[in-house]
């Protein structure tokens, strides 16, 4: 009687502990997952910000940059192209492009010195500048929780928790266009 | 990152409870030999108190107490949009939960720091020196520096640590005063008492007074110990974070060649917090080795220029161990395995700019904070305005023309 009681003890003490450290894990993995998402939402917050910040670039530089019409419209074609994308694949196309068309501003504004000494232009490119690195940061730091995420998810003791509860494996973001592995090269005097 | 983390918040908690215990030890010492046999637990009760009533202090209220004694100001977008910016980049890039508040230190001498209680209310300050100075990739490299002090929970340690060697000097110092004024009854009362109790109590005085002298040396030799190793740890953090070892690396060799007379409101409780130490060779301090709270800035240099194969907590340990004889500062469960490429330099290389130039710069910056205003006339001359000025328009001074003053581009009250 008392042996089979105190094994049924052992064995349910057992049972509790295992289930406190799939509850942990559980928790862990959760928390991971959700550091994923919320780093994806960060990219999506700084390329509105990009999307934002493109009307008054080009008001401000148009006055100065009268043969540079071209220039000008591919940048708004790729603005209005990026905000009215409607699947992943299409943002991701749309986004280089724009950035492609932001860098090559970027190499012409150097042939305008007028508009290089103009203040409020010089605000507007760190504005820029800063918004391109936010949308790199964002991007590097999702990969980075995607990295963590991944790895634990397929590491011993918690990828089968990770198996149990479906915790699948994400995709690095991968750059689509040459010029997006390069931020767009911004001098600033 | 969060093994790094964790094995961070592992040798925060050792050195706390070290301190208390060096702090507990010096309480019963100095009670014995004050009071007599039952001044021990006296003694343990006022370490215990002190301790409780220093850590409360610093808990509600150290960064506040840090930020003013460093003469630190917060500031507005408007006063440096560039620095604005590259501390959100990098909170992006730390994940951070919340943006750190941003202060600068009216002073030309280039340094920085970072503090508070947790990720989720930190602070970062700058001097206008080190924004006068460094080119944007530099001063990524420096915020980065103090990003990673917040993200690997340093910050509220740093803090905590300062305070407690505090004490622990404060109590010896008291000690020390008590004993040569004799106001404490010192060893007077207990020789007339008993004969035989006279030695052991002399004993005591003698164990007390060597106590005294060494808790405060002990306390400052542990703290400066891992003060240290979270310089390096930083260094690597900022190299991660940036992907870009050269940025920091080219930010602390200017700051290390820095004409400028040293950091004015900087003190032995603030000094550890800096990104270099901010006490120039005062001469008479040779031990370095010992008691520096800053690994030597030439080694970080070049441990942060040695990182060719990438820039994860790895390479730097790679790096670190061709560089130094030293123990190395990356713990092993902080090592994953990761791939992180170093990328290219984005700012230009220098600014070969002349030292007037700059240090007008600077000057601009220090106005700034201060609440001048700035006008461009259009005969290209900048005014500077400053916040007292309460007339509506202001002439120029080259070409007199009459310029408003906008109401709404008003300073900070």
């Amino acid at each position: 009687m008392t042996t089979t009681a105190i094994a049924s003890i052992v064995i349910f003490a057992l049972l509790f502990l295992i289930v406190l450290v799939v509850i942990s894990i559980y928790n862990a993995l959760v928390r991971l997952r959700n550091q994923v998402d919320n780093a994806w939402s960060q990219i999506d917050v700084q390329l509105k910000r990009r999307h934002d910040l493109i009307p008054n670039l080009v008001e401000t530089a148009r006055g100065y940059m009268k043969h540079e019409r071209e220039t000008f419209e591919a940048i708004t074609k790729a603005r209005s192209a990026a905000m009215g994308a409607r699947t992943v694949s299409e943002a991701g196309q749309a986004e280089g492009q724009l950035a492609d068309a932001l860098s090559k501003f970027m190499l012409v504004v150097e042939n305008y010195p007028d508009l290089k000494a103009n203040q409020n232009f010089l605000a507007l490119q760190e504005e820029l500048t800063g918004t391109e690195n936010k949308i790199a940061f964002a991007r590097q730091n999702y990969n980075d929780q995607v990295l963590f995420y991944n790895n634990r998810t397929q590491m011993f003791p918690s990828s089968v928790v990770a198996g149990m509860f479906a915790f699948t494996k994400r995709d690095f973001f991968e750059v689509e266009t040459a010029a997006e592995r390069e931020a767009p090269k911004v001098s600033f005097a | 990152m969060w093994e790094l983390i964790q094995a961070n918040k592992r040798d925060s908690v050792l050195l706390m409870v070290l301190m208390a215990l060096v702090l507990l030890t010096l309480g019963v010492v100095i009670g014995l030999a004050v009071v007599g046999p039952q001044g021990g637990l006296i003694g343990v009760g006022i370490a215990v108190a002190v301790w409780l009533l220093l850590t409360l202090i610093s808990f509600s209220s150290g960064d506040q107490i840090l930020l003013a004694a460093s003469g630190a100001r917060p500031v507005t977008h408007e006063v440096h949009p560039q620095l604005f910016n590259v501390v959100e980049e990098m909170k992006i890039a730390a994940g951070l939960p919340a943006m750190p508040k941003i202060y600068i230190i009216n002073d030309p001498a280039p340094n920085a720091f970072a503090t508070g209680r947790s990720p989720k209310s930190a602070s970062i300050a700058v001097t206008a020196g080190l924004l006068g100075r460094l080119n944007r990739d530099e001063l990524q490299g420096v915020v980065a520096h103090e990003m990673s002090h917040i993200l690997h929970r340093d910050i509220l340690y740093v803090t905590l640590a300062g305070v407690m060697l505090g004490g622990v000097v404060l109590i010896s110092q008291i000690f020390f005063r008590g004993m040569f004024r004799g106001s404490l009854g010192f060893n007077r009362r207990y020789s007339s008492d008993s004969r035989g109790g006279g030695q052991a109590q002399l004993v005591i005085a003698v164990v007390a007074v060597l106590a005294a002298i060494l808790a405060p040396l002990m306390a400052r030799l542990l703290y400066f110990a891992l003060s240290r190793r979270r310089e390096y740890l930083a260094d690597a953090g900022a190299a991660r974070l940036t992907r870009y070892p050269e940025g920091l690396a080219s930010a602390l060799e200017k700051i290390a060649t820095d004409p400028a007379p040293q950091l004015a409101a900087a003190n032995d409780a603030t000094a550890p917090l800096y990104i270099v130490n901010p006490f120039k060779k005062r001469g008479k301090m040779d031990l370095s080795a010992w008691t520096s709270t800053h690994p030597p800035i030439a080694e970080r240099i070049h441990i942060l220029r040695s990182m060719s194969q990438g820039a994860s907590y790895k390479d730097y340990a790679q790096a670190f161990a061709a560089v130094s004889r030293s123990r190395n500062p990356v713990p092993l469960a902080a090592i994953t395995k990761e791939q992180v490429a170093i990328r290219q330099a984005q700012a230009e290389p220098t600014r070969q700019e002349k030292t007037q130039k700059q240090a007008r710069q600077i000057g601009d910056i220090m106005r700034k904070v201060n609440g001048f205003r700035f006008l461009t006339c259009a005969c290209g001359l900048k005014i500077k305005v400053p916040p007292d000025f309460k007339a509506p328009a202001v002439e120029c001074p080259r070409c007199r023309r009459t310029l408003p003053l906008a109401t709404a581009a008003s300073g900070p009250a």
